[in-house]
């Protein structure tokens, strides 16, 4: 009988049990909004996002397209929804590359200690004493513009934060009693990194996803914003901003609205993740962002 | 103290030692070298093996390297491949401008920081932190291009009030100069601002909340002795990291910064380098960047070592 009580609410407490806040709700919506366009786009744009649509270039807003159209006359609209895929898509693609190096190479530091964990800790470090935006100029500097060397160049530079928090977790956990114990068992390495030390690092290693998510998208949009990440006739919001810059003296907003977008993304995106930290630890983002 | 000091410099020369192998070492993985990069698509076998020689390309890339660094140390930067023109001379024409921009953005983002970081800090958990506190989490996500074109828009599209262009002349006089500049420096402020008062308000919240602070307080120390006395001292290492870390962070929002508002600087002419992949500029301008980062880093460390007697014996 009490077993039923337990499970006569469960739908009602999905969300509870979510303890969302007010702007997490505003922030989360934001998010699903731009995830929801960028799934289905191709299907939602009115035109490609390389079509010229008008002969008339800046249009203002309402002329041409729902938002006019940009420097060659193509409808920012169109190419602000396919935009959004490359956007999302390569902060996701960089974000899951640093976390692939930096997880692997941290709790490998963690675990094995000795050495290897010195010759690693050494080379990031040089690596942080180092500005990431000059390290990544330098590489495509050398490798010239392209999407695999922008993603892994960026990808590489933020591991090395990730690497760093991961080492701390493993090393946290790693002198815990529970892990002891399972050594004391003598359960072998890779079950107590799978078992023990992975998932009570999860929270911490979602919360620095978020974050370096955010610094993707910065990154990534900075370098097209300077002509050296995504190249035409791609959708990208930070070229986007690069290519209509110009239309602003002209009185178009075509290179302020995916500016504002970008900012939509990434101010959501924190206060999603400063909602789970909260929600985990009682500690802000803030607080991390100050560590 | 004298000798954690030394230390700390042998650390630094270290550490830009390192940095030179790293933009060094970036450039010479690709394949292909610059003798190829020169001569482009339409380059014949003998051509691309007399340039390899005037270049001394042939040798190890060891004693290149070698080469290259005593170069630096002795101000020989090496000669543009897009311009022909010695590097020292493009970079020292355009210093001035990148420097003046972040002197200035120095100059009103510290002392705003840090007043606007202690503020928040007397008034913890307050209205004016909490306002304070979503300010810069917003601050921090936005792109810096985003502050720069919504000022530019404001300022000088609609009201006409500033100049969009960060282009000064000699000639210009100071309401000139200062219209031009109003907005660049305005952009790059913002863009350390939230990071450094962030920073303040924790350090201060830190010391305040110690023991020591307590009893100091409870033995009736009038609140001026407390403040400067027993809190500032303390306070002041991991400050003046943060500054040091934020004017280093400056590097990459002066990039931007320049591109926005045209400013012919530093970094204009590193995006221009990368662009054309001219590999003798950009390995010049990163080296002199990554100087500038690790000097100041250094140099924050030091003057807390100096600040703080705790630092100086190490555990």
């Amino acid at each position: 009988m009490s077993d039923a009580t337990e499970f006569a609410k469960p739908r009602a407490s999905v969300f509870a049990g979510l303890r969302l806040t007010r702007t997490a709700i505003f922030a989360g919506g934001i998010l699903l909004f731009w995830l929801v366009l960028a799934l289905f786009g191709p299907w939602i744009a009115p035109h490609g996002e390389a079509d010229i649509i008008s002969t008339k270039t800046f249009a203002p807003i309402g002329e041409g397209g729902w938002l006019g159209t940009d420097k060659l006359g193509r409808d920012v609209f169109s190419r602000l929804i396919y935009g959004v895929r490359t956007t999302l898509l390569l902060a996701l693609v960089t974000t899951v590359i640093s976390f692939t190096f930096g997880v692997t190479l941290g709790f490998a530091a963690a675990i094995l200690k000795g050495w290897f964990d010195i010759v690693v800790s050494r080379i990031v470090e040089a690596f942080m004493a180092f500005p990431s935006t000059l390290l990544a100029l330098v590489v495509i500097g050398a490798f010239g513009t392209s999407i695999t060397v922008l993603v892994l160049t960026v990808g590489l530079v933020l591991s090395t934060s990730v690497f760093r928090v991961s080492r701390a977790l493993g090393y946290d956990i790693g002198v815990m009693d529970f892990v002891e114990a399972a050594r004391a068992r003598g359960e072998g390495t890779w079950w107590i990194l799978t078992r023990e030390i992975l998932p009570n690092s999860m929270a911490p290693l979602i919360a620095e996803f978020g974050l370096r998510f955010t610094f993707s998208i910065l990154f990534l949009s900075g370098l097209s914003f300077l002509g050296l990440g995504v190249q035409e006739p791609a959708a990208d919001w930070g070229l986007m901003v690069q290519e209509n810059v110009g239309g602003l003296f002209l009185g178009s907003s075509a290179a302020l609205i995916p500016a504002a977008c970008i900012a939509s993304l990434t101010v959501s995106m924190n206060l999603l993740v400063d909602w789970f930290q909260q929600r985990q630890q009682g500690e802000t983002v803030l607080e991390k962002i100050d560590q | 103290m004298h000798r954690i000091i030394l230390t700390r410099l042998a650390q630094g020369v270290l550490t830009l030692l390192l940095a030179s192998i790293i933009i060094f070492g970036a450039t010479e993985i690709l394949p292909g070298d610059v003798a190829e990069a020169i001569l482009g698509q339409s380059r014949t076998e003998e051509a691309l093996a007399t340039l390899r020689e005037e270049m001394g390309l042939n040798r190890p890339a060891i004693v290149r390297y070698f080469d290259w660094l005593g170069g630096m140390v002795q101000g020989d930067l090496g000669t543009s491949l897009a311009t022909k023109r010695p590097v020292a001379d493009m970079i020292e024409s355009r210093m001035w401008n990148t420097l003046r921009l972040a002197l200035l953005a120095a100059a009103i983002s510290v002392p705003l920081s840090l007043a606007l970081g202690l503020w928040s800090a007397m008034r913890a958990g307050g209205r004016v932190d909490k306002t304070l506190a979503m300010t810069t989490l917003a601050l921090i996500a936005v792109p810096e291009f985003f502050i720069g074109l919504i000022l530019m828009k404001v300022f000088a599209v609609e009201l006409k009030w500033l100049s969009a262009s960060a282009n000064t002349r000699p000639y210009f006089d100071f309401w000139q100069n200062a219209r031009a500049l109003a907005l660049p420096v305005a952009t790059l402020s913002f863009a350390v601002l939230a990071h450094m008062m962030r920073m303040t308000r924790s350090s201060v919240i830190n010391i305040f909340t110690s023991p020591y602070m307590e009893m100091a307080a409870l033995k009736g120390l009038p609140k001026r002795r407390l403040v400067v006395l027993h809190a500032l001292p303390n306070a002041l290492s991991p400050i003046l990291t943060v500054i040091a870390l934020n004017l280093s962070y400056m590097v990459s929002g002066v990039i931007i910064v320049e591109t926005v508002f045209g400013v012919p600087g530093l970094t204009r002419l590193l995006v221009d380098g990368v662009t054309l992949r001219d590999i003798p500029l950009i390995q010049a301008c990163a080296m002199i960047f990554g100087a500038v980062y690790i000097l100041l880093n250094l140099l924050a460390d030091v003057l807390s070592i100096m600040a703080n007697p705790r630092l100086r014996y190490p555990k």
